[in-house]
């Protein structure tokens, strides 16, 4: 076999193109690789290719460029029913005129295997989601969290070796949604299975992935583990979308390796650390998260950059506080404090100073 | 809060009244209202539709006009054996005397004649020459009328003439329907017509026949339209239902004619097999005027009430279905047959319940391209109702008609299941 430097992994995309109507790509240039085993996220707004790959991957959709490759072979030219990959439905597909366990006995029956192997396998599969006794309903009597369940297991039935999930959870509520979150992922983990999950919910993302991909614009942003993805957000497409994010606009005035001075846009200088700009004269856009801004003057850190700050609203969400600030003729500038004992409760009106060390604060693009 | 639930008896509104009264009560004038609302629906389903639909179910039993034209006859006839082989006595013949008078001086001996005529060929003759010389009739000394009669009509002397006016005195008769499932009274009670008089039981047969091979092409030729009228782009899926409604919109008479246009031995569809040499110009196809015209134009006419509700039931299936079967590893044939048929089910049943339905009663096109093989039961219903007159035959047909629908309408919803039909 011919390795290339790009398909050591399990499923490789290689500049992938596609687009529909031969004038907008709708994904762009798109280079990907999972590896055996690991759970990927593909997380992005709606209309940014994400479901499109996935599509592809799938074989619904065929690549306009580019080699899509599953286990170091081209699956470009094979038909779905010959890729043998699990898939779970954004609406569960979930055959209506089939019992639950007929559902489950579909693709084992599709291979022609043996009744007595083919009730083994259905009833250990069912037994995996805990849905042991519901073999002989049909899916309009279940649940909306049963049915995802049996969505999940009549695609891991055939024991496949790559799972698709495209927006699974959606139509779930919160507490079921949390719940299903851990199931599949305990799932995943524990069968060793391959899986690219697709969600525009960017909680799910982080909660249940290796590694998330942001799609926007047909591009993958960043490809990074949960933790660094929201610590270290590389672009600021990915710091808005991902959780939230404070924004003071300027331009950088000085660079000097691991740190940089921006003049925000209302005369104030603060330090950051230059991501994504690279000469002085750039806009940029400077990105603190919440959490990292402190008003409490005994724990400011050592080094940390200050600034005034007018309260505007203040919101009691139970376990933390919430409170909006005007910071740099910005309005939106919110802060999250843990509602510990010793906290203060800001009022609105009251003037402070706010700080955080100038490694939280992250210049990126404008 | 007074503990009203604990009490055990019915459950009590806020001012003591048991619930459920006040209920009716709140409920009554919402649905006085919705009454209000669909009575001059109501009021003209029930006199356009219910009503003549009763009168003519009535038709096909009703008898009266014989007890009524020949009151005395009638009367006197019901102490007579028919079995006897004998004539009956000369008071019978007196009353029959009497009655073609009556009958013949308010000129509705004729009549009474033709309506026995149904039963027995040659009453009319019998009824018509009598009643011409029964105004003339004296009454109280004319006698003996047996002679009489005789002699103006020899048919008076055979009993089956007597037979059958008693066998239809009674104000309600089976004859109707006898003769609908081609049978009739004879001297041992109902039997088989002759095998060269059964007209209906075959007619009948070859109705339902031919509705079943229309309604069949119908499913044939509906289904992949209607699969890319669910499955292309939008626009393209307007064109085609624009296609598709087109010919509904035209007139039924218009598109019958077109078809006599390329059907005939002259007709486009000849000339055309001929020009290509597929047919010699002597033999040419008899395709019109038979039961092949019949069904290719029904078919087509039908075409739209099966895609339609096959359109609005492939609509509702989401492609993520034959999706998901494919990617569990089905091919795209299993993908069709296990998954995405039998959810098309109930359009296809839809469309065959109205298709069939509409075919067996229906009367334009067969009788327009039919020829004689091609005709249906309808076509002899019409005949009766407007040019043989005989609305009581006519009114059993139907009945009879009417009763196979419903036969058939509660098989399939024994069968596939009412519930399970879906028309949009």
């Amino acid at each position: 076999m011919a390795d290339t430097a790009s398909s050591d992994g399990f499923v490789v995309f290689d500049r992938v193109q596609k687009s529909y109507d031969g004038e907008t790509l709708v994904v762009k240039d798109l280079n990907l690789s999972v590896a055996r085993g690991e759970f990927l996220t593909m997380l992005g707004p709606s209309g940014s290719g994400k479901t499109t790959c996935l599509m592809m991957l799938a074989g619904f959709e065929t690549a306009t460029h580019g080699d899509i490759l599953l286990g170091g072979q081209p699956i470009n030219n094979i038909p779905p029913h010959k890729r043998g990959i699990g898939m779970v439905f954004q609406n569960y597909a979930l055959f209506p005129h089939m019992t639950v366990a007929e559902n489950l006995a579909f693709p084992l029956e599709v291979r022609k295997m043996g009744k007595s192997e083919r009730e083994a396998k259905v009833k250990r599969a069912l037994d995996m989601v805990q849905m042991g006794d519901f073999g002989g309903r049909r899916p309009a009597q279940l649940s909306g969290g049963q049915q995802q369940r049996i969505a999940l297991s009549r695609a891991l039935v055939f024991e496949p070796e790559l799972v698709l999930m495209d927006e699974p959870l959606g139509a779930l509520d919160k507490q079921l949604r949390e719940r299903m979150q851990f199931e599949i992922t305990r799932l995943a983990h524990e069968l060793g299975i391959t899986t690219v999950y697709v969600t525009h919910d960017q909680t799910e993302a982080l909660t249940m992935s290796d590694n998330v991909a942001v799609f926007d614009d047909g591009r993958i942003q960043q490809l990074a583990p949960p933790d660094q993805l929201y610590e270290k957000p590389e672009n600021s497409f990915v710091a808005q979308f991902i959780g939230e994010n404070n924004t003071l606009e300027g331009v950088v005035t000085e660079i000097s390796g691991d740190t940089c001075i921006v003049k925000l846009d209302d005369g104030e200088i603060l330090d950051a650390t230059p991501i994504n700009v690279s000469k002085v004269g750039d806009r940029t856009q400077v990105s603190i998260r919440p959490e990292r801004v402190e008003y409490n003057k005994d724990r400011l850190q050592e080094g940390a950059h200050t600034l005034k700050a007018e309260v505007l609203e203040f919101i009691y969400m139970g376990d933390i506080f919430r409170t909006r600030l005007r910071v740099a003729g910005n309005d939106e500038f919110v802060i999250k404090t843990r509602n510990a004992p010793d906290q203060d409760r800001l009022m609105p009106g009251q003037q402070i100073e706010i700080g955080w060390l100038p490694s939280d604060c992250r210049a990126l693009d404008a | 809060m007074s503990d009203m639930t604990d009490t055990g008896g019915p459950v009590l509104a806020a001012d003591g009244t048991p619930l459920k009264r006040s209920l009716r009560k709140a409920l009554r004038r919402q649905k006085m209202r919705a009454l209000l609302l669909i009575a001059p629906l109501l009021i003209f389903v029930l006199v356009s539709f219910i009503m003549p639909i009763g009168d003519m179910l009535y038709r096909s039993v009703e008898n009266k006009i014989v007890s009524q034209t020949l009151p005395r006859s009638t009367q006197a006839l019901s102490s007579w054996d028919a079995d006897s082989g004998e004539l009956p006595s000369e008071a019978v013949f007196a009353a029959m005397a009497a009655d073609l008078k009556e009958a013949a001086e308010q000129k509705i001996h004729t009549r009474v004649g033709s309506r026995l005529n149904y039963e027995n060929p040659g009453m009319s003759s019998v009824f018509r020459t009598s009643g011409r010389k029964a105004k003339k009739f004296d009454l109280e000394n004319g006698g003996p009328w047996k002679e009489q009669l005789i002699e103006i009509n020899e048919d008076w002397a055979d009993t089956d003439v007597w037979r059958t006016i008693k066998t239809y005195s009674p104000p309600v008769t089976a004859g109707y329907f006898l003769n609908a499932v081609d049978m009739r009274v004879g001297p041992d009670g109902a039997e088989m017509r002759p095998e060269r008089e059964r007209i209906y039981m075959n007619l009948l047969k070859r109705t339902l026949w031919m509705s079943l091979l229309i309604t069949f092409s119908c499913i044939v030729l509906a289904y992949p339209v209607a699969w890319l009228l669910a499955n292309l782009p939008t626009r393209k899926a307007n064109l085609l239902m624009i296609l598709v409604l087109l010919p509904f919109w035209t007139s039924l008479l218009v598109r019958t004619s077109a078809w006599k246009i390329l059907l005939q031995q002259q007709g486009v569809i000849n000339d055309v097999l001929v020009w290509i040499g597929l047919v010699d110009d002597n033999a040419r196809l008899i395709i019109i005027n038979n039961q092949f015209g019949t069904i290719v134009a029904m078919t087509h006419i039908l075409l739209p009430f099966m895609i339609l509700p096959m359109y609005s039931v492939m609509q509702t299936i989401p492609p993520s279905y034959v999706r998901a079967a494919k990617s569990l590893g089905a091919t795209d044939w299993t993908a069709f047959w296990r998954v995405y048929f039998p959810q098309t089910i109930p359009g296809i049943g839809a469309g065959s319940i109205l298709v069939f339905i509409l075919a067996i009663g229906y009367y334009i096109t067969p009788a327009l391209v039919g020829g004689t093989k091609g005709t249906f039961i309808s076509n002899q219903i019409a005949f009766h109702i407007s040019t043989s007159l005989n609305w009581g035959l006519a009114s059993a047909l139907g009945a009879i008609l009417l009763a196979v629908v419903l036969v058939l309408y509660w098989a399939y919803d024994k069968i596939v299941g009412i519930d399970n039909v879906k028309l949009g």
